[in-house]
């Protein structure tokens, strides 16, 4: 039983940082929404699985709401948004993908190393599943910065919550901040789909972050 | 738990929570900016009563020495700005810029942002506390962008990304802090309890508590506007509203430091740890040293004022990081002062920027001659903020160096370096926009002085004449932060 708890949780953590990285490299805005559905996927599936093992059932809440809101929700409506709203369905990236995703290994290999060591006493299930959570952090900004399309940008910021959920139901017995935080990444999506994208839309033809960039308050 | 403590301290939070639920219902008509007001004020009032009773600490909420200096200048900032906030949007209905169905929304979000504020300062709750500072951080981006014109929404935008980013880095250091401290608190609510932390730091995981203070610092340090860190600052301070940019500079950056600072009391606790204090002089030192260049090239007056507060959010940090009773004393006066003095200065350039209908300085000559109490007001702030006597950050500043001076006089010179390059860029601007022809449009300026030169009255007073007891209170807690 033992084994094949670790086994799974790692599994599961695991995935959850190759889906970052299959994030990493997509030039189509339909399939940023698809893989970033999938990327909710596993982390609700990783959340269900620690609720089982450390027979904790508010996590449960925490893997239905990720489920729910990110895996169907707010793809549907992002979805929704592009179609309605004519915008570029290929993504612009800053960075080459290959470089992209040499970084983005590097940053794994970073994370394992720092993490490893110093999270001994941490016990073994929550080591290895934070480490992983960091390089989905880590992978969610790289994505961020190599691309400057708002979507992908705000799909970035999303993949880094669920880096935090991965982390924080990996630190056994952690009070409250699930629920709290998942409610506040609610928030935040809703707030970024709802206002942001639509006022962006507003004033610009283009959702492109660098378009925004024109206007500097600076220039004289 | 004593009922009347707990009592003011749920009044201090249910007041402006309910105000922002009222104020959101509450039909659209230029009174209701009174009620905004008044909401405030007695916030404020409640918030005073802390001196006298304050509860026990609970599971979620505390009070104790050193929030209580925080929370009541976060509830005096914020009831006299929005006394000038009443004032500066009457005149913004008039002129167009915002209309009335946002009044209900401004309204709203700023009560909301005092209740985050409150929050983040009295939770007790290392994760509360991070969700108070989230909320606090989404309500100002929502305000940054009401005017909506492409400036703000880019301003808006950065504020969101780098923000979040930031908030996201603090939420996994709060993770690995209740990992260390799960192992010797044992799970549960005690393990993200401030007070227990701080009791219990000595025998956490100091490797574990470097990197969770690393990924804080980092984090937390984001809503500082710390030097690498502080882009989305300058944009938000110039394209959000004027009362906006008050509040951020003279209460959001302190409550993002209160959470470092707390941080750190933490980490001092544990005497294997990684000393947090070069790592907070470091950062500080670059921000002073950054933003006292970059402020000789600004153009937009608030954009100069925004790198301002980077430049004394990089001193307060500066002096924290020194630590030692005599400069925790320091950074505890100066970040007063600074709050006090900078709102004010906000309050004096939102009414300037009203009356000239533009923010660049090229456009604006002469106040003292065309608007004699703005200008003048505003000619008080900067030689307060640039550090002149006998205003009190002179006092601060001086205190600072002086400490600093004694341990490590190479750093001292440094500050020193920065504060004067800060003061000349500062100096000569304000030459140009207080003095000489008048220049631009001379509109009569229907203000409220009051808040403004209340601000300036007190940084005044403390800079000649600091009450012992003051003085008293604020060594007390210059010691418990170590």
């Amino acid at each position: 039983m033992g084994r094949l708890v670790f086994d799974v949780a790692h599994l599961f953590a695991g995935g959850l940082v190759l889906v970052s990285f299959m994030l990493l490299y997509q030039d189509r805005m339909f399939g940023l929404l698809n893989t970033f559905a999938l990327h909710a996927l596993v982390v609700s599936l990783s959340v269900a699985w620690q609720a089982y093992v450390q027979s904790a059932p508010h996590l449960y809440i925490t893997a239905v709401i990720a489920l729910v809101v990110k895996a169907i929700i707010i793809p549907v409506a992002l979805h929704r948004i592009i179609v309605r709203l004519g915008i570029h369905r290929t993504i612009e990236a800053v960075v080459g993908i290959g470089q992209t995703m040499l970084a983005g290994i590097g940053l794994v290999a970073l994370s394992i190393l720092v993490m490893l060591p110093i999270t001994a006493q941490a016990g073994t299930l929550a080591r290895e599943d934070l480490a992983f959570s960091l390089s989905v952090i880590l992978l969610g900004l790289l994505m961020m910065i190599s691309r400057r399309n708002a979507v992908s940008q705000v799909i970035g910021f999303m993949s880094i919550e669920n880096g935090l959920i991965l982390a924080a139901t990996a630190a056994k017995g952690m009070p409250l901040v699930v629920e709290i935080s998942v409610a506040f990444s609610i928030l935040v999506a809703l707030i970024v789909i709802g206002i942001f994208l639509f006022r962006i839309r507003e004033r610009f033809d283009t959702v492109d972050v660098h378009a925004l960039e024109r206007f500097r308050g600076e220039r004289a | 738990m004593n009922e009347p403590g707990a009592l003011v301290a749920s009044a201090i939070l249910i007041i402006p929570a309910s105000a922002a639920v009222v104020l959101a219902l509450l039909p659209d008509d230029r009174a209701t900016a009174r009620l905004n007001a008044l909401g405030t004020l007695l916030t404020f009032l409640a918030s005073t009563a802390l001196f006298v009773v304050r509860p026990e600490p609970g599971p979620f909420l505390i009070v104790d020495d050193v929030n209580v200096v925080f929370i009541v200048l976060t509830a005096f900032v914020g009831f006299t700005t929005s006394v000038f906030s009443a004032s500066y949007i009457a005149h913004e209905l008039d002129k167009g810029r915002l209309t009335p169905v946002y009044l209900r929304f401004y309204h709203g979000m700023y009560q909301m942002l005092m209740f985050a504020m409150n929050l983040a300062l009295l939770a007790n709750n290392v994760g509360l506390m991070w969700v108070a500072v989230e909320l606090a951080t989404l309500t100002t981006v929502l305000m940054v962008g009401i005017y909506r014109t492409p400036e703000a929404l880019e301003a808006a935008w950065k504020y969101f990304i780098l923000g979040s980013v930031g908030i996201a880095l603090a939420l996994f250091g709060t993770i690995l802090v209740y990992l260390a401290a799960r192992s010797v608190v044992g799970e549960g609510l005690d393990a993200m309890a401030w007070n227990v932390l701080v009791q219990r730091a000595g025998a956490f995981d100091p490797a574990l508590l470097n990197l969770a203070f690393v990924f804080l610092l980092l984090g937390y340090g984001t809503k500082v506007g710390l030097a690498p860190l502080h882009a989305w600052l300058p944009d938000a301070h110039a394209e959000g509203p004027t009362p906006i940019s008050a509040v951020l500079s003279g209460l959001l950056l302190n409550v993002a430091l209160f959470a470092v600072l707390r941080f750190k009391m933490v980490m001092s606790a544990n005497a294997r740890a990684l000393a947090p204090g070069p790592l907070m002089v470091t950062l500080g030192l670059i921000s002073v040293l950054f933003a006292a260049f970059m402020l000789y090239r600004r153009h937009d007056i608030k954009r100069m004022f925004a790198y301002s507060s980077i430049e004394h959010m990089g001193i307060i940090t500066f002096a924290f990081g020194m630590g030692g009773p005599l400069a925790n004393f320091a950074g505890l006066l100066h970040m007063t002062f600074h709050s006090l003095t900078k709102s004010a200065i906000f309050f004096s350039v939102g009414h300037i920027a009203q009356v000239k209908g533009t923010q660049r300085m090229a456009d604006i000559r002469g106040l003292t001659v065309s608007h004699p109490v703005l200008g003048w007001g505003l000619v008080l702030g900067v030689i307060a903020i640039v550090g002149l006597p006998p205003m009190g950050i002179f006092m601060s500043e001086f205190l600072i160096i002086t400490s600093t001076f004694a341990r490590q006089p190479l750093l001292a010179i440094a500050l020193a370096l920065g504060l004067l390059v800060a003061l000349g860029a500062l100096l000569q601007r304000l030459n140009g926009l207080a003095f000489g022809d008048p220049y631009g449009k001379d509109a009569p300026a229907q203000a409220s002085f009051v808040p403004m030169f209340a601000h300036l009255a007190l940084v005044l007073a403390a800079g000649i004449y600091l009450p012992p007891a003051l003085v008293s209170w604020f060594q007390h807690v210059a010691s418990l932060l170590r």
